[in-house]
């Protein structure tokens, strides 16, 4: 049964079409090494002088786009920039915790450019693009110095210097820090560069103002419609270049580490548009959170899992082991990630620590509330360096566990358990960071490059920011450059009024329904589906599962869905509607990603795809592409674009953490 | 838990506003207060009724957005913010009062929403390092004493929510503007622009129509993440330095 | 300088601390030169007299006094014109107050407040009574201020003005010295401590000293 519409909200489909391979086109060949010189030099410049007249819209004022927005305004570029917060501050990269990676070698410990490269496509499992990475390895040297000339507030030794700390899995320490707070303080510090950018007068800041859709005329991104969160009016906005910096969709599964409010509105209205969108079943489920104590719970709060470099995680060696951990006695305690990876031990890749805890949760050894949590113990840290020493490191995150759950971290273990974090997938952007829409970049989370299919520790900021402070400013000149300003658009031009008409009957439609759930039930309701059957494990019974169901649940949707009030007003339930809206549709192509996908790899683990031991199989004569999915239709299956990644420098192997 | 609310209700920033009272019940003592707020609002959409609007975002007490005077209290009861203030601080049959943040400075947009875009102007009339990308030295070039570094770390974990303003009397915003000011200032990077930061801040505060400190420490009281009333004096300090220093140069 | 510190409303508070202090110095001054009552009606007398003639002979009769008059009435102007500003702005600052009042409302600014009115008040009728004598209740006698106090504390209403006022004092000096602290920027974690109790300090021996003679007059002591 097929009804499209303008809202497409009918049809299913479980499966898929192959059209060309993608390729990218951008990247330079070469030394690794020498890529990112020769594509800058490559790249067109726009001279000074005419820097001015061109406009870039950014979307986002996170860690990404706040130093996008910032940089290109320095550079002379007039920028129109776009937060759904009420200030810029408050972008959800505000909520990184750990730190950020960057190959300074200020230890003396063996680190490099080259190894920061080979640990994070070792990390991606290999499904991410080596020239990407290495240049991400490359400039994460510059973004320490940047941050540093800010006033970052990083960690610093008695001797004034930069204190380091290794994290996640890595054997070196890279990693910067400022205390459990580096998110906020990086972001800070692109906000204030990009506040003395807005004062400057080249920035032009929309707050409380969210992208509803983009505008495509001749093939060229040209502007964005966007809705002004306090009148509720829908308007239009142009450009010679749009930059989304919208962040990750990992709201999909309603609880989540992101806010309440993070969405994939941005990038899915721009995958309608035809920017194709990669990897979409690659989501990172974290491990060190909080576990949910009920029905109510609206979200998850992570614990930086730099807790792992002191904690040590454990179960009841017991199923349904109920005693107090107290009262628990050591030889009946399963320290499992030492156990089963004795070389790094609690400090596995996210990935693998998340699934086995799930594991052992399901095999009945999962402590408090519905046995769904494992403990993380600091009481031998707390031996060995003094309960003074473990405050001095962990307070805020202690303090943090003890608000949410009031039990004493200090006395009890916390309990922990995985919940969805972040996502590598994204809008497939070329070496620029283009998407296959010209004029269109994707930047931060919201691109699908770097992280391949996991994301190692601490390096979402450095991502971030690359992108922002480096990577853009230097690729989007090219692309403004082979563009002069090109022919006016406004809003009376017919694709215009086409897309802003759209935008309103969409929202027209959601209050117009009246029905008798509210966002919320749905939204719930969906994100439950995915936890089960796109979450930590997928089978290809599951996912067909699921894709039969969420055209059922769409279909529900645009039904009985209940918004109150009116569209031009203040409305966050029409917010949040029509952001759901979008997460039924993307959510599907996540299954169908997950489904085609036969092979387990990083975050992504097919049942069906596993050594005798358990462990996640990879199958890289089949699977060694990013899948780049073009939009067809709602409900109508979407073609599949493969682009082939070669490993010239870093081989392939199983990943093997034991 | 059963709890009677009592919300302010204010359709926009032009409306007139006033207390409406609601019934909840089947409250758990492990909700957040934004979570006993979510089920008010569930029930109020199916029964056809506007949603009490407020701000929240990252719930994990880092993005600032959360902000409700409840009992009188901006973020309630405990040294938190709202978001991470759990119902087991209440008990049941309680009242509660909910109210937006009262400033001058911050108009009402809707119910418990306030405009603290003032905030957001403050920073950028001079909470910066004028330091274009690209233009950094190394950074081991200067080091930063461990104390300094830690006090400009204590300043910088301002979250920007606005209790300090909802708390004072004065609707003053000296404790959010000495936060980032000492942050800047006590660090070499931002000696440069030592003086005129601090000159166009506090400027910026009064042309943003906050009142003036009289030192009550309801700011630092209400301070979720603690930052310390001596701030004041530590940006007055810097004030009195600046405008001898540039009325000489 | 004038100009950029009296615009900013941090600036006003510097000028009002400023000021304070200067009266604060005065006050103390006062306070001990009040205590000679307890001597006899020479000692007094004779500092009244003195009053007049320091800095002599370099300067004139009562040059040294009117100096003091005028920094006086400049600092009670600066004081309470800043404080008449800032009040202003802070009170516009917050139009709506909260339907949920908290039991402990603001001291500090009560105190300061009521208290600057309290003693602005108190200050004109003080100098009407003892300087010019206009409102003194008996009969005036210039130069001869035993008498004059006297008189004064033999009323019922001379001794409820001046100890409410000194007791409007005492607390208007206790916030008034810490807040003038942090003005200026002397104010720090490690130094409140201090600072807190030499403000304790200063505003009961100010008290104490003032309430003294209106207390020593009633019971006697002074007659």
């Amino acid at each position: 049964m097929k009804t499209p519409d303008s809202h497409g909200s009918y049809g299913s489909y479980a499966d898929y079409t192959t059209g060309d391979p993608v390729v990218d086109a951008k990247a330079p060949a070469g030394p690794i090494a020498e890529r990112w010189d020769t594509r800058r030099f490559e790249a067109k410049l726009v001279n000074p002088a005419n820097r001015r007249k061109h406009t870039v819209i950014v979307v986002g004022t996170g860690l990404a786009g706040g130093s996008a927005g910032a940089t290109l305004a320095e550079q002379g570029y007039h920028v129109v920039q776009f937060c759904y917060q009420d200030s810029p501050r408050r972008a959800h990269s505000i909520a990184a915790q750990g730190g950020i990676n960057a190959a300074k070698n200020y230890r003396n410990d063996g680190d490099s450019v080259h190894r920061l490269f080979y640990d994070t496509v070792k990390g991606g499992d290999f499904r991410a693009r080596e020239s990407n990475v290495h240049r991400l390895a490359q400039i994460s040297v510059e973004i320490i110095d940047q941050c540093v000339a800010q006033g970052v507030p990083f960690a610093r030794e008695y001797g004034g210097l930069l204190d380091t700390r290794s994290f996640g899995g890595v054997q070196v320490s890279r990693t910067f820090y400022a205390r459990g707070q580096t998110g906020q303080q990086l972001l800070l510090g692109a906000y204030q560069a990009l506040s003395r950018q807005v004062a400057a007068g080249n920035v032009e800041l929309h707050p409380r103002t969210e992208m509803l859709d983009v505008i495509v005329v001749d093939g060229r991104a040209r502007g964005i419609v966007a809705r002004d969160l306090i009148t509720g009016k829908v308007e239009t906005y142009f450009a010679d270049a749009v930059v989304l910096a919208s962040g990750g969709y990992g709201n999909v599964f309603y609880l989540s580490t992101n806010a309440m409010n993070s969405n994939a509105t941005a990038v899915w209205r721009a995958h309608r548009r035809g920017a194709y969108f990669a990897n979409p079943c690659f989501t990172q489920i974290h491990p060190t959170c909080i576990p949910r104590t009920g029905d109510h719970q609206s979200k998850l709060t992570l614990m930086s899992e730099s807790l792992r470099n002191d904690g040590r995680i454990w179960v009841p060696k017991a199923k349904g082991d109920d005693r107090p951990p107290n009262k628990i006695p050591e030889d009946e305690r399963d320290y499992y990630l030492e156990r089963i990876y004795p070389s790094f031990g609690n400090l596995v890749p996210r990935d693998i620590a998340s699934r086995a805890a799930k594991n052992v949760c399901d095999e009945g050894k999962g402590v408090g509330p519905g046995g769904q949590g494992v403990y993380l113990d600091f009481a031998d840290a707390i031996a060995r360096m003094g309960k003074k020493a473990v405050e001095e490191k962990y307070g805020n995150l202690f303090d943090m566990y003890a608000r949410i759950t009031a039990e004493n971290p200090y006395e009890t273990p916390m309990r922990i358990y995985p919940a969805v974090h972040y996502t590598m997938g994204g809008l497939w952007v070329d070496y620029d960071l283009q998407t296959t829409v010209p004029g269109l970049f994707a930047v931060g989370e919201a691109n699908f490059s770097d992280h391949g299919a996991n994301r190692l520790g601490a390096s979402a900021l450095m991502q971030g920011l690359a992108d922002g402070y480096f990577v853009l400013p230097s690729t989007i000149n090219d692309y403004l450059a082979r563009n002069p300003v090109g022919g006016e658009v406004d809003s009376q031009h017919p694709v215009v009024r086409e897309v802003l008409a759209e935008t309103e009957e969409r929202l027209a439609r959601l209050l117009a329904v009246d029905g008798d759930r509210t966002p919320d039930s749905f939204h719930r309701e969906l994100g439950e589906l995915m936890w089960e059957f796109c979450g930590m494990a997928r089978t290809e019974e599951g996912l067909r599962k699921a894709l039969d169901r969420i055209p059922q649940i769409r279909d529900e949707f645009w039904r009985r869905i209940k918004v109150p009030g009116v569209g031009e007003e203040f409305n966050q339930s029409l917010e949040k509607a029509n952001r759901i809206v979008d997460y039924l549709e993307l959510a599907e192509l996540m299954c169908l990603d997950a489904l085609h996908r036969a092979e387990s790899c990083g975050g992504h683990f097919r049942e069906e795809s596993q050594t005798p031991d358990g462990e996640a199989e990879r199958r890289d004569e089949d699977f060694s592409y990013a899948a780049a999915w073009e939009f067809t239709g709602t409900g109508e299956a979407p073609a599949l674009h493969k682009e082939d990644l070669v490993f010239e420098y870093v081989h392939p192997t199983q990943r093997s953490y034991a | 838990m059963k709890l009677t609310l009592r919300v302010w209700r204010q359709k926009n920033a032009d409306a007139d506003g006033g207390m409406s009272t609601y019934e909840v019940d089947g409250i758990s003592q492990d909700m957040s207060f934004l979570e006993m707020l979510d089920t008010l609002n569930e029930e109020l959409i199916l029964r056809g009724d506007d949603p009490v609007a407020f701000d929240h975002d990252c719930r994990e007490g880092i993005c600032g957005a959360c902000s409700l005077v409840i009992n009188g209290d901006a973020h309630g009861p405990e040294r938190t913010t709202t978001c991470q203030l759990h119902m087991r601080s209440f008990r049941d049959g309680d009242t509660i009062d909910i109210e937006p943040w009262r400033a001058a400075a911050f108009p009402v947009v809707k119910d418990l929403v306030v405009d603290r875009s003032a905030f957001d102007r403050i920073i950028q009339a001079g909470g910066y390092v004028s330091v274009p990308t690209g233009a950094a030295p190394e950074a081991h070039a200067t080091p930063v004493p461990k104390a300094d570094a830690d006090a400009a770390f204590e300043h910088a974990e301002c979250i920007g929510c606005g209790a300090c303003v909802a708390a004072c009397p004065n609707g003053s915003a000296m404790l959010f503007t000495s936060a980032k000011v000492n942050h800047l200032n006590v660090l070499p990077q931002g000696a440069p622009e030592r003086e005129t930061r601090v000159l166009d801040m506090v400027g910026q505060m009064d042309d943003e129509g906050f009142g003036g400190c009289t030192l009550t420490g309801e700011c630092a009281t209400a301070c979720p993440k603690g930052i310390p009333l001596p701030s004041i004096a530590a940006m007055n300090r810097e004030w009195l330095r600046a405008t001898r220093k540039v009325s000489r140069g | 300088m004038p100009r950029t510190i009296w615009d900013s409303s941090v600036g006003k508070k510097t000028v009002m601390a400023v000021s304070g202090i200067v009266m604060l110095l005065y006050l103390v001054a006062h306070m001990i030169g009040n205590l000679k009552i307890f001597f006899g009606p020479e000692d007094i007398n004779q500092y009244a007299h003195w009053l007049r003639t320091m800095g002599a002979p370099v300067l004139h009769h009562e040059w040294a006094l009117w100096l003091v008059r005028i920094v006086l009435v400049l600092a009670v102007v600066a004081h309470a014109t800043s404080a008449y500003q800032l009040s202003r702005r802070d009170i516009k600052a917050r139009p709506s107050k909260y339907v949920h009042k908290k039991a402990k409302s603001s001291y500090a600014t009560r105190t300061m407040r009521w208290g600057g009115i309290i003693l602005g008040l108190f200050i004109v009728w003080h100098i009407l009574d003892l300087t010019t004598g206009t409102v003194h209740p008996g009969g005036f006698e210039h130069l001869h201020p035993y008498q004059n106090i006297i008189d004064t504390f033999s009323t019922w209403y001379g001794n409820v003005i001046y100890i409410v006022a000194v007791v409007a004092l005492g607390f208007h000096v206790r916030h008034g010295f810490w807040s003038a602290a942090q003005t200026l920027g002397v104010g720090s974690a490690t130094r409140d401590r201090v600072l807190r109790a030499v403000a304790d300090v200063l505003a009961v021996l100010l008290t104490l000293g003032f309430v003294a003679v209106p207390v020593g007059v009633m019971t006697g002591v002074v007659s």
